[in-house]
């Protein structure tokens, strides 16, 4: 839950359909953009886009990364063949962007605008900040933007203000300027309806009388999805370029979507030594922080919590998962796994414990096997009970199992576990 | 807006049904001595009238609202809203709530707000001088005088943590988690806290950590502040600003988690929305570093924080700055039932005792049997009446036998008394139930109840050694009629075909038909005096009903004359029966009939007499 990156494809369809609505003259229709993936079909993508084979085109990768000119990944004002080619060349490959290595996946293919570059291009940026949205516009777009920030003028619309009380702060459009005046509080309109939080059209551009956005960046905010649900349509939110999820994470992910509870799950190292199953948002970031003071942050290996009174499935499956993914692979020296919390508010500590204990339970021999050493902190409701449980499990399971209460600050089970700092 | 939000008589509407949360709410008050509850009043737009709840020892009404104008209307000192609504309908409830001129301070529980829309919230609030504590948060609480919600959990840990009387320490976090764990802390190594709000954890906050660290420093009880920022956003910025501007004088002991994060790859997203860093500057260490420089007292690490805070605390109150808070002792909590139940401390006889079956299992059981398992065996209704009646698995010829009785007794046309009476019912306009009982209440000794006469009488004639010969003489010198025995138009000649396949299916299926054969030589006696003197078909159900417990061989004898004296056999005739009442009702109801009224000529009128 928190601001996602979309797909530019995804950002425009919103973008041209809502436009429409408040500008109807706007000429940019969501029909003319399609989507290239690896298993796309190009006679049928032509059937649904009949406009690929009649107009000149552009071809890019659509995988929230920027800078594509400067990475020689845009491909312009090609015909149909001459861009499919250049899709399926790159397709699957690996590609370093900046500092980020990835595998190419989806391409966007968009009709082509011409124009002169210096002359026509323009900025037009929205961001999100606690009190107030602020429009940026500059007279000079393009990959030059940054080396022309000061040409960028700044307008401030309080959350509490309507774009349309609030006077634009222009640069120099000349005859444009009521054009793009029009263009840009539609845009801020569409961005504060459509949840975005960052809205970015670098550059665009004109075409006769007509504006049309070329390249564009997007955030959205992914609690905002049950209001905007019509603009959005069937909104896809991509990992970042170069991240990519296990089968572990996404399981945890689809867990997560499906309950009222919260459980998050990175896999840092899968052959870390040291893992953390622990409760809470806030308390989860610092176990992690403590492994890493002690200078042991080589050795974690995942980050991860579950909060917001889970059920007993609940926490079995996650747990299940987290511990498959520690016993997978023997390290000689043994492992950890740190099964911490503060004092919950009004989550079951006993409850979520049983479904952790079920999964302990089942995964016995792999536990033994890999030297597993397990601490456990936690405080809350039924704590004496949930913790009790736990004594005894270590009676039986056969790997060594350290409880603690509130009485012991929450982190010191760290030092315990990993024998102080490093 | 004035630095205090809560007294000690501060009192709160709830807007959504949580009755743990509140009663909660209503426990911690019980702990501080509070003379009036914490909460005025509850509105949900699914429930009105009144709350029961405990307040100590004893309980109180609550009173609860449809709409949270006409609670704030009713109960016009409550300044605090507590809203408990779901994200889809926590923006417009706490709008509302925001601008109603009674309140002060709205708590927003929900998680996963759109960001627009809380940024809108906390505007909202700056711009009428009012108080926001969350999106996604668990609340805040003030010792000694008022808690929100679920903040700080079970009775115990606020005892524990000395939450029920005011220390010196005001705390703020995002984390509504930690401040828990924080209390515990701050209750260690001070005199503990004065008022602790947790912010939630979203990119934007209603209120900030800035919003109440300015607070505390406003309220001259609060003695050291302690706070517990988080990597992402640039809020901690403004404290370090602030410190820098000599605008915080008091002490602060303060943390920024996320250390770790450097360690992990771009992306990754903590469990709180905004705890994401944007830039370096919004990094833990970046943070914790400013802060420090600018005067803050921050630790090497979360380690480290208590004795930071203990250090802090020692130093105040050496200086004087500090007079240790009395320690108040809570008052002892009775413990709800239903928790010490669980924890097995004290044991209650139950009301009823139940042997036959169990909703409470993974599948619904019938005696012990799992209901899937009943369907795939095809035990039909025979079947579940042995399970349900008898505690057996009945054999085939069993059940057989039990659905037979339920065929032959499912009807006798709309004469006899049962349909009679349904009928009328069911034509005054009654509900198929008021029909069918009304039908069902007129079985008894002179309709319906041969089959358990027949039964009860031959068994015992049986049972106690008398001979057909005898049975028959004792009852003729009764003055009685033999249960079972006669039929107005049937005879010997012109026998039943009921009686006669059942007979065929009793001697061929069961293991022994000695009852019916008892039967057969009564009947030979009576029906030699009379030809229409013959088993008739009640009399054979009742007959070889108890032959067939008989030939189960499961049943010992005191469990079928049990089985016999309970009335087994009127069931059998009622269920059965029910069947064809319910024929007659719908008929009636089906035809539309109106009202029946006996006809004059139907009723001798003789009130002269």
């Amino acid at each position: 839950m928190a601001q996602r990156g979309i797909r530019e494809y995804e950002g425009k369809k919103i973008l041209f359909d809502g436009l429409a609505g408040h500008i109807p003259s706007f000429k940019g229709k969501s029909e003319k953009l399609a989507l290239v993936r690896p298993d796309t079909d190009p006679k049928k993508l032509v059937k649904d886009h009949p406009w690929l084979l009649k107009e000149k085109l552009v071809a890019k990768p659509d995988q929230l990364f920027g800078k594509r000119g400067k990475h020689g990944l845009l491909c312009l004002n090609a015909d149909w063949k001459t861009a499919w080619k250049w899709i399926s060349a790159r397709m699957n490959k690996t590609v370093t962007v900046g500092k980020t290595t990835g595998e190419l996946n989806t391409f966007m293919i968009e009709p082509f605008t011409p124009h002169k570059e210096d002359a026509e291009e323009c900025y037009v940026a929205i961001r999100a900040y606690r009190d107030y949205d602020t429009v940026y516009l500059s007279n000079k777009g393009g990959i030059y933007v940054e080396e022309n920030w000061e040409k960028v003028k700044e307008t401030r619309v309080p959350i509490l203000s309507s774009i349309d009380d609030v006077k634009l702060n222009m640069p120099d459009f000349g005859k444009r300027r009521a054009q793009i005046e029009e263009f840009v509080r539609a845009l801020y309109k569409l961005y504060a309806e459509g949840g975005f939080t960052y809205l970015e059209i670098n550059p665009f551009t004109f075409s006769g009388d007509d504006i049309v956005p070329l390249d564009l960046v997007a955030k959205v905010d992914d609690t905002a999805a049950f209001e905007c649900a019509k603009l959005w349509g069937d909104l896809e939110f991509p990992a970042p370029f170069g991240s990519t999820h296990t089968k572990e994470e996404d399981f945890i992910r689809g867990l997560d979507e499906k309950t009222g509870a919260s459980l998050k799950l990175t896999v840092l190292n899968p052959k870390g030594r040291i893992w953390n199953m622990v409760a809470g948002g806030g308390a989860s970031v610092i176990y992690a922080d403590t492994v890493c003071d002690l200078g042991y942050s080589k050795e974690l290996a995942n980050y991860g919590e579950y909060s917001g009174d889970p059920s007993t499935e609940d926490t079995y499956q996650y747990a299940k998962t987290v511990l498959d993914l520690m016993t997978r692979e023997k390290d000689s020296r043994g492992k950890v796994l740190i099964i911490g919390g503060g004092i919950a508010n009004f989550t079951d500590v006993a409850k979520t414990f049983t479904g952790i204990i079920k999964a302990l339970n089942e995964y016995k021999a792999k536990l033994i096997a890999n030297k597993v050493k397990i601490y456990v902190r936690r405080g809350g409701p039924n704590y004496k009970e949930g913790l009790e449980n736990m004594r005894r499990l270590g009676d039986t399971l056969g790997v060594p199992i350290e409880v603690y209460g509130p009485e012991t600050h929450m982190t010191s089970v760290v030092s315990m576990a990993l024998g102080g700092k490093k | 807006m004035k630095p205090e939000l809560f007294t000690k008589d501060t009192t709160a509407i709830v807007y959504g049904y949580h009755t743990n949360a509140i009663q909660r709410m209503l426990d911690f008050d019980y702990a501080c001595g509070r003379k009036v509850p914490s909460v005025a009043a509850i509105v949900d737009p699914g429930h009105e009238g009144v709350h029961k709840a405990f307040f100590g020892k004893g309980e109180i009404l609550l009173p609860m609202y449809k709409k949270f104008a006409d609670a704030a209307a009713a109960h016009p000192k409550a300044d605090v809203v507590v809203n408990f609504a779901s994200y889809r309908s926590a923006f417009s409830s706490s709008m509302e709530a925001l601008e109603h001129g009674n309140i002060r301070t709205v708590a927003v529980i929900a998680e996963g707000i759109p960001e627009r829309r809380a940024r809108i919230l906390a505007a909202t609030a700056r711009k009428l001088d009012k108080m926001v504590i969350g999106p996604a948060t668990v609340g805040g609480i003030k010792a000694g005088c008022f808690k929100i919600a679920n903040t700080a959990g079970t009775y115990e840990n606020i005892v524990e943590s000395k939450l029920h009387r005011p220390g010196s320490v005001g705390f703020v976090s995002k984390s509504g988690g930690l401040s828990n764990e924080c209390y515990n802390i701050i209750a260690r190594n001070t005199d503990g806290l004065y008022e602790g709000i947790a912010i939630g954890g979203d990119a934007y906050p209603g209120s900030t950590l800035m919003e109440h660290i300015l607070r505390y420093e406003a309220i001259p009880a609060v003695k050291m502040i302690v706070a517990l920022g988080e990597i992402g956003g640039t809020e901690e910025l403004r404290i370090v600003e602030a410190l820098k501007a000599k605008k915080l004088k008091k002490p602060l002991v303060i943390w920024v988690t996320g250390t770790c994060s450097k360690m992990f790859p771009a992306g990754v997203q903590f469990g709180h929305a905004g705890a994401k860093a944007g830039s370096d500057l919004e990094t833990a260490e970046a943070k914790n570093k400013a802060l420090k420089d600018a005067g803050a007292i921050v630790p090497d690490s979360f380690d480290d924080y208590g004795v930071k805070i203990h250090e802090t605390y020692k130093k105040l109150a050496a200086k004087g700055v500090i007079k240790p808070a009395e320690e108040v002792k809570a008052p002892s909590l009775p413990m709800d039932f239903a928790q010490a139940m669980k924890e097995g401390r004290i044991r209650k006889a139950t009301t009823f005792i139940n042997t036959i079956s169990n909703e409470k299992k993974e599948e619904l059981e019938y005696c012990n049997m799992p209901i899937s398992k009943v369907l795939e065996s095809g035990m039909g209704i025979g079947g579940v009446i042995g399970l349900l009646w008898f505690k057996r698995e009945l054999p085939d010829y069993g059940r057989k036998f039990l659905e037979t009785a339920l065929i032959l007794t499912a009807d006798h046309g709309p004469a006899v008394s049962g349909a009679h009476n349904a009928i009328v019912a069911a034509r005054a306009g009654k509900d198929i139930i008021s029909s069918l009982a009304s039908g069902l209440l007129t079985i008894g000794p002179r309709f319906g109840g041969a089959i358990d006469d027949a039964a009860q009488h031959f068994k015992h004639a049986k049972d106690s050694g008398l001979t057909p010969a005898h049975f028959v003489r004792d009852m003729k010198a009764k003055g009685l009629n033999i249960p079972g025995i006669g039929h107005k138009v049937k005879s010997i000649s012109n026998p039943d075909m009921r009686v006669t396949q059942l007979k065929a299916f009793c001697r061929k299926n069961f293991k022994h038909t000695e009852l019916l054969d008892y039967a057969l030589e009564v009947e030979k006696i009576t029906s030699s005096k009379k030809g229409n003197l013959i088993l008739n078909v009640d009399g054979c159900i009742g007959i070889c009903f108890v032959d067939m417990l008989h030939s189960c061989g499961s049943f010992k004898k005191a469990e079928i004359d049990n089985i016999v004296s309970m009335g087994c056999l009127n069931a059998l005739f009622v269920v059965g029966r029910s069947i064809g009442i319910f024929g007659h009702i719908f008929d009636q109801k089906r035809q539309k009939q109106p009202l029946y009224r006996t006809p004059y000529d139907e009723i001798a009128y003789m009130t002269d007499l």
